[in-house]
């Protein structure tokens, strides 16, 4: 794998389709109409991530897909520059609806992001395959 | 010792599907698991032992575990023999019950075949036509966005420096302790020694780790042989034996309250000195899975050889250095300069620990009196789900 010292304005990175599998496929059916869902489990009340039809916390298979604005706040970055598509930056958001997801981070600099930071949903298109949720300034 | 009558069946669940074409198997397998435990009548968070197969996607037990919300486990088996896995773990539970490890062991299986979920696993399609996988239900969640162990771990460093206050040059001391022990070591892969300057300046990998924070890539391997005190004593080396272990996944819980500041050595940890009957002061020499050197510095504080978010000034000037700080470590050189086989570092761990506590380290290194050693390993990724595995061993006079 090549390295990279270039230090672009704005990242992004082309990203692979994701796996989609019959538990997920409504979320990315809805990611390719730019709507993001996440579940809520009607039993406990409580919002959890990655969507799953059984609730984590309470096991109920009560659990139903809810839109979510997609906001949220950077709980952790990480820009890696060994990548032979550019630097490209991995993270978590914590969600204004309390779970944390992993993403990635796009039209930012690598310098312009920090712990903390606002930033907002968007849909990237994917190889071949359905869009998948990544953040940016919000 | 046998497990005879030490163990008991409490629950059982044959699903009723014969045909699932509408669920996932990670589904079929938190189905099977919630019907046994009602058969029990326990409940999830009863459980503290996981047993699986292949047929569980995604890695290991943690998949699964993460995508059951199990959130007491501190016992887990993969032990794969085919269709008899699940027998064989069910003496694995025995045995592990009757030891004390644990109390309530899930052992659950479950596939599609006929809805073309073959052998489930990351990458695999099999999800009942039209494109769908079948494989890690985290899968499509997570692989996309470009994870690798560099940038995974990196975020658990930036997540440590903006809480604590870590810093780049305390995570470079424990590069350069390794690099003071790889120095002695004719296999080392790095034999070099390196300053905090040269680490700090290295090029930068993934935010906030640089080149010289990363592990060695190695080819090679490592063994290990573990017998009876009878056998031992007929032997004609040092007596090493086993006092404790203790052993947990850290998953995502759902997403709630991630906090990436920690590792599972937090309940690793205390389960290995608990059972030893030792504390952390009592150590004489530690071998601390070093992938990174975040993941020496989350662990030494998880273990409790200081407190927690001290680690950065607990590692400073020296302190991991042999004969020269108060916690010797990783005197083989460790994964950051010596060796770190096939990417698995855990064996490398416990074969330094021997050394020292049997006085055979190199003589430069050697700790004086080295009666009680610990090996303690993190497995998968520091920030996204891994397995913490702790070992406490003593040389016996």
């Amino acid at each position: 794998m090549s390295d990279t010292t270039e230090r672009p304005a704005l990242m992004s990175r082309p990203l692979p389709a994701p796996a989609v599998t019959l538990e997920s496929k409504p979320f990315f059916d809805a990611a390719a109409e730019g709507r993001f869902l996440i579940k809520r489990c009607q039993a406990c009340g409580e919002a959890h991530w990655y969507p799953r039809t059984i609730c984590p916390f309470c096991h109920s298979d009560r659990t139903v897909w809810e839109e979510s604005a997609g906001g949220g706040v950077i709980y952790t970055y990480s820009v890696m520059w060994r990548s032979p598509s550019g630097p490209y930056a991995i993270g978590y958001v914590t969600l204004d609806e309390g779970p944390a997801m992993l993403t990635n981070f796009v039209d930012v600099a690598p310098d312009g992001l920090s712990i903390g930071m606002r930033v907002k949903v968007k849909f990237q298109p994917t190889e071949g395959g359905a869009p998948v949720p990544v953040f940016a300034p919000a | 010792m046998s497990i005879k009558g030490k163990a008991y069946v409490a629950g059982v669940f044959e699903h009723p599907t014969r045909d699932a074409p509408d669920k996932t198997t990670a589904q079929l397998h938190a189905e099977c698991a919630r019907g046994a435990l009602d058969d029990a009548g326990l409940s999830f968070d009863d459980v503290d032992a996981y047993f699986c197969a292949g047929d569980a996607p995604g890695f290991g037990a943690m998949s699964m575990i993460d995508y059951m919300g199990l959130k007491n486990i501190r016992h887990m088996d993969t032990t794969e023999t085919g269709g008899s896995s699940y027998i064989v773990h069910l003496n694995h539970a025995a045995q592990a019950i009757a030891e004390g490890k644990c109390q309530v062991a899930l052992i659950t299986l479950a596939g599609r075949p006929r809805n073309g979920g073959g052998r489930p696993g990351p990458g695999r399609g099999g999800g009942g036509g039209g494109g769908l996988s079948d494989g890690a239900p985290e899968q499509g969640f997570e692989s996309v966005y470009g994870g690798s162990t560099h940038n995974t771990y990196g975020m658990c460093a930036m997540r440590h420096m903006y809480e604590y206050g870590t810093t780049s040059e305390q995570l470079a001391w424990i590069k350069v302790a390794a690099s003071h022990h790889a120095q002695w070591n004719e296999h080392a892969f790095l034999k070099n020694v390196v300053t905090v300057e040269e680490v700090v300046n290295s090029r930068m990998i993934a935010d906030p780790l640089h080149l010289l924070d990363c592990c060695v890539v190695t080819d090679g391997g490592g063994a290990v042989v573990v017998t009876t005190p009878e056998i031992a004593r007929s032997l004609k080396r040092p007596l090493v034996r086993v006092l404790g272990a203790g052993e947990a996944p850290k998953v995502q819980q759902g997403g709630r309250g991630l906090d990436l500041t920690y590792s599972g050595a937090v309940w690793s940890g205390p389960k290995a000195f608990e059972e030893a009957g030792v504390t952390p002061a009592d150590i004489k020499y530690a071998s601390i899975y070093d992938s990174f050197t975040i993941t020496v510095l989350m662990q030494i504080e998880d273990l409790g050889f200081c407190r927690k978010g001290e680690g950065g000034k607990f590692v400073a000037d020296g302190n991991l250095i042999s004969g020269v700080g108060k916690l010797p470590f990783n005197t083989d050189g460790g994964g950051l300069c010596n060796n770190h086989p096939t990417n698995r570092g855990g064996i490398t761990k416990i074969i330094e620990a021997v050394r020292q506590a049997r006085g055979e380290a190199h003589p430069k290194v050697q700790v004086p009196n080295c009666d009680l050693v610990i090996a303690h390993g993190t497995g998968g990724s520091l920030g996204v789900r891994h397995g913490s595995a702790t070992v406490i061993m003593e040389r016996e006079a």
